[in-house]
């Protein structure tokens, strides 16, 4: 082998070297600035477990942080968009009461995506049921479907939406367990408003998360778990 | 020579009023797009139609072209909108073009950290 080709060699090797670490840096800090790329997958699925023996009687802080953070007017006429309500049930015979907060059940067999007849109400891999709001035509077939009377649909024309929720009138709406945050690693509103850490968020598919573990340990139940839609939020003590 | 006259004026007087006519817009803060600006004129719908589905669906939301880092950039340095006035960021090409804007119905057409306010804020410090 001659001499200069040994030099060429040497220098396409050194070259590609510098290159590299000239790259890597950039493309590590190009990685970090914008966070994960790569989409959502069903490595994942996001839940809640709510304690009720926690979640006290006419405590509505969940309700004011979802209305907050989404920018829902926080009315209760039949018009207005509820994504998230307390619930007080009491067994008549024993007199027991309880209150709990109702909202999409972020169901794995969700009924409001079978009926949707433009494919706009879908699940989200990791297991959150949205309305892809470019798509709904405002059938409201989903509202319709869904047991837990989970879906509103927003009758008038909207202003000063949350940058990061987009609303519109003639589509239907329902909890996203704050989907914009739980991008961002951040917990859903509700769960971080919650003043007695009722609301436990995290990923079921982990079997080492902190729901997993304690969905291992305590009874919990699934409402209407009859219809089978194996629910993402799970209640504790109802 | 009076004929000539009012004849090159007749001539010259589309031109004007072609060149008053093209909107002038109010870029906000403007800077570095991230396209050309003669590309994002042409084809910044199909961009915008093409990320929202992978944001919406996906949960992608880092991707090059967003809505949000339009606004964030052109929204009007004034009031902090892309619509609403003739010289709007989004509102003044569209209502030349006669093209209606759905996206508002929805998204928010005001930036997250509003310039104005802010702006407001110094004048009423500084008074």
């Amino acid at each position: 082998m001659s001499d200069t080709n040994v030099q060429r060699r040497q220098f396409l090797k050194t070259s590609v070297g510098a290159a590299a670490v000239a790259i890597a840096p950039g493309m590590l800090l190009f990685d970090m600035a914008h966070g994960k790329t790569e989409a959502v997958s069903s490595k994942v699925r996001w839940g809640m477990l709510i304690d009720t023996a926690n979640c006290a009687d006419g405590c509505n802080d969940c309700v004011k942080a979802c209305n907050k953070e989404n920018g829902l007017s926080g009315g209760l006429s039949p018009t207005d968009s509820q994504w998230i309500r307390k619930v007080e049930l009491k067994d008549m015979r024993s007199g027991r009461e309880v209150s709990l907060p109702m909202m999409c059940q972020h169901c794995a067999e969700p009924p409001c995506v079978d009926v949707c007849p433009t494919g706009a109400s879908f699940k989200r891999a990791d297991g959150i049921v949205l309305v892809d709001k470019h798509t709904c035509i405002g059938c409201r077939y989903c509202m319709m479907a869904c047991p837990y009377k989970a879906r509103s649909f927003v009758h008038e024309p909207l202003h000063d939406q949350k940058p990061d929720v987009p609303r519109g009138k003639g589509t239907v709406e329902s909890c996203t367990m704050c989907v914009h945050r739980v991008d961002k690693g951040q917990q859903p509103a509700c769960a971080e408003a919650c003043p007695n850490k009722s609301i436990l968020f995290g990923n079921l598919n982990d079997p080492e998360s902190e729901i997993s573990r304690k969905i291992r340990t305590v009874a919990s139940t699934q409402v209407r778990a009859d219809l089978e839609l194996n629910t993402g939020i799970r209640y504790q003590g109802i | 020579m009076r004929f000539f006259l009012l004849a090159l004026l007749l001539v010259s007087t589309p031109v004007w009023a072609a060149d008053s006519l093209i909107p002038k817009l109010d870029i906000g803060k403007g800077g570095k797009c991230v396209e050309e600006p003669q590309w994002m004129r042409k084809n910044h719908m199909h961009v915008l139609l093409h990320q929202r589905d992978e944001t919406v669906h996906q949960g992608i939301r880092d991707g090059k072209y967003s809505l949000k880092v339009c606004i964030e950039c052109h929204a009007s340095t004034k009031d902090d909108s892309v619509i609403g006035r003739a010289d709007s960021f989004c509102e003044g090409c569209h209502r030349y073009e006669a093209v209606k804007i759905d996206c508002f119905e929805c998204h928010s057409s005001k930036r997250k950290s509003s310039l104005a306010q802010e702006a407001s804020l110094v004048q009423k410090e500084s008074k």
